[in-house]
C-alpha cells in the first residue's frame, strides 16, 4: 500500500513539474500575472509530493517490505536500522529519487528565500527548475522505478557491504546537495537570459546560492575521500577514479563560477563568461550523473549499469547543453560587457583563476574520457590514472596558488607592479624561507616538492593575512563584510589542503609485514606491537579483530583493525585501525592469516594527512560565511519593508 | 576481431570478480630500499586488469596477487622499473599501465592540457587587446561619477 502511495506521489510530482515549468515560463514571457503566480505554490507542492515519495520508499526499507524489488535488492532482515535508512540511496533507483527530492528541496528554498527578487524573475527560475525536474522524474519513472513490485521475497539480498558505513551513508546526500545545487545558478543564468536582464542584480542573487551549492559539494567530495581512506584499506585518499572525477569537475567549475560572479557583481565584467560557467557547472553535474549511472565507465563506484538509462541521460544532457547554448548564442550580443581593466588588476587575476580552473577541468575531463575515445577508435584499451592526473594537476595548480596569493592584494581595475610588490614582499620572503627551513629542519629528508608545498601554503596564509590588514586599515574589525571573511577562510583552507597533500604524498611510509601475536615492528619512530587477535561477530557479518599497541616515548594507543566477512558476500572487507593526529595518522590494516597464528599486516605512517580534510572543512566554512553575508540579508529585509509599505499604501487608498 | 577476443575474457572476469575490496598484503622482503621503492611504485602504477579500476596494490584479486608476485620476483632479480613495465606491457598491453605511454594514439592526451592552456591565453590576449582599444572610446562612465552614484545609493539604502 505504502509503496503505491509513493508511486502515485511520484507521478503527481511529475505532473506538478510540468505545471511548474510551463505556466511560470510562459506567463513571464507573455506577461500573464496569474500564470507567474503559479511558480511558488507549484514548487511547494512539488516538494510535498517528493517528500511523500521519498518517505514511502524509506518506510518500505524500515518495514522490510521485500515485495518491492529495490528494497529486496538493497536490504535484508539483518541490516541495522541506520543502514536501512541509508540504503534508500544505496542503489541506482533510490539515488535518482534522492536527486529529484533534493532538486525539489532547492526549488522550495528558492521560492522561500527569493522575496527580494522580482516575481517574474523567480517565476522564470522556478520554471527552469521545473524543466530539469521533468527530466529527472521522467527518467526515474520510465527507466528506474524504485517502487516496482515483485512477489514477496523471504529475505532481501543485502546492501553492498561497502555502503554499510557512516561516511558513505551521509556522503551521497551531501554530494547530491552540491551537484543538484548547481542547478540554481544555472536556472538563474537561463532566467536572466530569457528576461534579457544580465545585470549586477542577477549576479548578486546567484552568488549565495552558488556558495551554498559549492560548500555542499566540497563537503560531499571530502566525505567520499575520507571514506575511501579509512574503508578501502589502501592508505590512499584520492585515486582519480572516473566517479571521483565526475564530482571534482563540477566543483572546479563551480569554484571558477564563484570567482567570476564576484567580478560580474562588483564590476559588471565577465557577464557572458559567467553565464557560460553556470551552464557548464550544471552540465558537468549532469555529465557526472551520466558517467556514474550509465555504467559507461567501469569503476569501483559503478554499482548500476544499463544502456537504456545511459541513452536517456545522454539525450537529456544534449538537450540541456544544446538548449542553453542556443539561448546563449541568441542572446550573445546583449550579454556583452564593456568594462575595461588593466593587465595588472583584480579582474585579470580572477580571469587567470578562471582560466586555470577551466584548464584543470578540461584536463580531468580529457583524462577521464580518453580511454573511451581510444577504445572507440579501435586503438585498444587504455588506462589513464593517478600518474597522469597528478602530473598535470601540479603543473596547473602551482601557478593557481601563486596567483591566489597575489590576486587578493590587487586593486580592481588598475594596479601597478611596484604597488603589488610592496604588498607581497614580506610574504614572499617569509614563504620562501619557511618552505626551505621547515622542510630542512622538521622533515625526515629535504625534497624540493615538500619545500614547494609548504612554501605555497605559507604564501597563501601570509598574503591572506596581509589582505586582512589592508581591510583593517580601511575599516574597523566588526565592519569587515562577511564575504571578505568567507574568501579569507576559503583561501586558508586551500593552504592547509596544499600542505596536507604535499607532505602526505612525499613522506608517507608503509610496510607490509608478517606479525604473530607478541611480535612488534618499528615504523616512523613508532613501535607497533601485535598483541592478539580475536574472532568477532556482528549483526550481519563475522570476522577477526586484531589488537595492536603503538608506543613512542610517552605516547601509547591501541588500535583494532578488523577483517569482516558479510554473510551476503564472499568477499572480505577490511576495517582499518586508525589513530588520527594533527601531524600524522597511524594506520593498521589486517591482511591474510599466514599460519602459526601470524598475520600479514599493513602499517602506515601518514604525516599531515588530516590537513587535507581540515583544509576542505575550512574552505566549506568560508563558503558558509560568504553565503551569509549581511548584504544578502539586507537585500531580503529591504524587500520586506518595501512590500509592507506597498501594502500600507494600498490599504490607505482603499 | 582482435579487440573482441581481448575484451571477451575481460568482460567475463568482470562478472566474476565483483568488487574485490581490500588491499592485498604480502610480506615481501627486499635487499635494498631502492628495490622496495621500485616495487611499491610498480604496484601503484600497474592496473589490476580484472578489477573495476584498481591498481594491483589496492586489490586482492588473484590476478593482482599474481602480478604483485611477478613484479616482486623481477625486482628482486635486479631488473629496473622500465624492464618490469615492458614485461607487463608485452603480456597485457598498454591497458595495464596507469601512466599511459606517449605515442601517436595518446599524443592528444599528453599535449591536450597544455595546448588548451596556450589557446586560452592566446584568446584572452586577443580579447584583452581589442577591449583595451574599444574601451578608450566607449567607456562612458568615469570612476568619479560611479563613486558618486554608489554614494547616493548607499544613502538611500540606510
Amino acid at each position: 500500500m505504502i509503496p503505491e502511495i509513493g508511486q502515485i506521489a511520484l507521478i503527481l510530482a511529475l505532473g506538478i513539474a510540468v505545471i511548474q515549468a510551463f505556466f511560470p515560463l510562459a506567463g513571464a514571457q507573455l506577461g500573464i500575472r496569474s500564470w507567474v503566480n503559479v511558480a511558488r505554490p507549484a514548487a511547494n507542492l512539488q516538494l510535498l509530493f517528493m517528500l511523500i515519495a521519498f518517505g514511502s520508499l524509506m518506510y518500505a526499507f524500515i518495514d522490510f517490505d521485500f515485495s518491492v524489488k529495490y528494497v529486496a535488492t538493497n536490504s535484508n532482515s539483518k541490516l541495522p536500522t541506520i543502514y536501512r535508512i541509508s540504503a534508500v540511496w544505496g542503489g541506482h533507483e533510490g539515488s535518482l529519487l534522492l536527486w529529484a527530492t533534493i532538486l525539489a528541496v532547492w526549488s522550495f528554498a528558492v521560492s522561500l528565500f527569493s522575496r527580494s527578487i522580482p516575481d517574474v524573475m523567480v517565476a522564470r527560475v522556478l520554471g527552469v527548475l521545473g524543466l530539469v525536474s521533468i527530466g529527472f522524474l521522467a527518467f526515474t519513472l520510465l527507466t528506474s522505478n524504485p517502487f516496482e513490485r515483485i512477489p514477496m521475497q523471504a529475505d532481501g539480498h543485502d546492501l553492498n557491504p561497502l555502503l554499510q558505513d557512516f561516511g558513505l551513508a551521509v556522503h551521497p546526500p551531501m554530494l547530491y546537495m552540491g551537484y543538484v545545487g548547481l542547478v540554481v545558478p544555472f536556472a538563474f543564468a537561463i532566467a536572466a537570459m530569457l528576461g534579457g536582464r544580465l545585470d549586477a542584480a542577477w549576479a548578486r542573487w546567484s552568488r549565495p546560492w552558488t556558495n551554498i551549492a559549492w560548500l555542499f559539494l566540497t563537503i560531499g567530495i571530502s566525505l567520499g575521500s575520507w571514506w575511501a581512506y579509512y574503508e578501502l584499506g589502501w592508505g590512499g585518499w584520492w585515486f582519480w577514479d572516473p566517479v571521483e572525477n565526475a564530482s571534482f569537475m563540477p566543483w572546479l567549475v563551480a569554484t571558477a563560477l564563484m570567482h567570476s560572479l564576484a567580478v560580474t557583481e562588483k564590476r559588471g565584467a565577465f557577464k557572458a563568461w559567467t553565464v557560460l560557467l553556470a551552464i557548464f557547472a550544471f552540465s558537468l553535474s549532469l555529465l557526472g550523473t551520466f558517467l556514474v549511472r550509465s555504467g559507461v565507465l567501469t569503476s569501483v563506484h559503478a554499482f548500476a549499469s544499463d544502456p537504456t538509462r545511459g541513452v536517456f541521460i545522454l539525450g537529456f544532457l544534449a538537450l540541456v547543453i544544446g538548449g542553453s547554448l542556443a539561448l546563449f548564442a541568441a542572446r550573445g550580443k546583449s550579454i556583452r560587457s564593456y568594462v575595461s581593466f588593466d593587465l595588472l588588476s583584480r579582474e585579470s587575476a580572477l580571469l587567470l583563476n578562471n582560466v586555470l580552473l577551466v584548464v584543470v577541468t578540461f584536463m580531468v575531463l580529457l583524462g577521464t574520457i580518453y580511454p573511451i575515445i581510444h577504445n572507440a577508435f579501435g586503438w585498444g584499451n587504455l588506462s589513464v590514472g593517478k600518474p597522469y592526473f597528478d602530473l598535470f594537476f601540479v603543473i596547473l595548480t602551482v601557478p593557481l596558488a601563486i596567483g591566489l596569493g597575489a590576486g587578493q592584494l590587487l586593486r580592481w581595475k588598475r594596479d601597478t607592479v611596484t604597488n603589488l610588490f610592496s604588498k607581497v614582499r614580506t610574504a614572499l620572503i617569509i614563504s620562501v624561507v619557511a618552505g626551505v627551513a621547515a622542510t630542512a629542519l622538521l622533515m625526515p629528508n629535504f625534497t624540493f616538492s615538500a619545500a614547494l608545498g609548504i612554501g605555497l601554503g605559507v604564501w597563501i596564509v601570509c598574503t591572506t593575512g596581509k589582505a586582512i590588514r589592508e581591510q583593517l586599515k580601511a575599516r574597523s574589525f566588526t565592519s569587515i563584510p562577511r564575504g571578505f571573511w568567507g574568501m579569507a577562510f576559503a583561501h586558508i583552507g586551500v593552504a592547509f589542503f596544499a600542505v596536507g597533500i604535499t607532505l602526505t604524498s612525499v613522506y608517507s611510509i608503509e610496510k607490509d609485514i608478517r606479525l604473530a601475536p607478541g611480535e612488534s615492528y618499528e615504523l616512523g619512530g613508532f613501535n607497533f606491537a601485535f598483541d592478539k587477535i580475536n574472532t568477532i561477530s556482528g549483526p550481519n557479518y563475522s570476522g577477526n579483530r586484531g589488537t595492536i599497541t603503538i608506543t613512542r616515548d610517552e605516547f601509547e594507543t591501541v588500535l583494532h583493525p578488523e577483517k569482516r566477512t558479510y554473510f551476503s558476500s564472499s568477499m572480505p572487507m577490511t576495517e582499518a585501525g586508525i589513530d588520527a593526529g594533527f601531524t600524522r595518522d597511524l594506520f593498521v590494516a589486517l591482511g591474510e592469516p599466514l599460519g602459526d597464528g601470524a598475520w600479514a599486516v599493513r602499517l602506515y605512517h601518514k604525516p599531515f594527512i588530516r590537513w587535507i580534510w581540515l583544509g576542505t572543512i575550512i574552505m566549506a566554512l568560508g563558503g558558509f560565511l560568504a553565503a551569509t553575508d549581511k548584504r544578502y540579508l539586507r537585500m531580503a529585509s529591504r524587500a520586506r519593508r518595501q512590500r509592507r509599505q506597498a501594502a500600507v499604501t494600498v490599504g490607505a487608498t482603499a | 576481431m582482435n579487440r573482441m577476443l581481448y575484451q571477451l575474457p575481460l568482460a567475463l572476469l568482470l562478472l566474476i570478480f565483483t568488487l574485490p575490496l581490500f588491499a592485498g598484503i604480502e610480506t615481501y622482503t627486499f635487499e635494498t630500499p631502492e628495490q622496495e621503492r621500485i616495487y611499491h611504485k610498480l604496484t601503484e602504477e600497474l592496473r589490476c586488469l580484472v578489477c573495476q579500476n584498481q591498481n594491483i596494490a589496492g586489490s586482492n584479486a588473484e590476478l593482482a596477487q599474481d602480478l604483485r608476485k611477478k613484479a616482486y620476483e623481477q625486482v628482486k632479480q635486479g631488473k629496473s622499473e622500465d624492464e618490469v613495465v615492458k614485461w607487463m606491457v608485452d603480456r597485457y598491453g598498454d591497458f595495464v599501465l596507469y601512466r599511459p605511454p606517449v605515442k601517436a594514439t595518446t599524443l592528444f592526451l599528453w599535449v591536450g592540457p597544455l595546448l588548451f592552456l596556450l589557446i586560452a591565453f592566446v584568446v584572452l590576449w586577443r580579447i584583452g587587446r581589442t577591449r583595451r582599444n574599444q574601451s578608450s572610446e566607449t567607456d562612458p562612465v568615469d570612476e568619479q561619477s560611479l563613486e558618486q552614484a554608489r554614494h547616493m545609493l548607499e544613502k538611500k539604502e540606510s
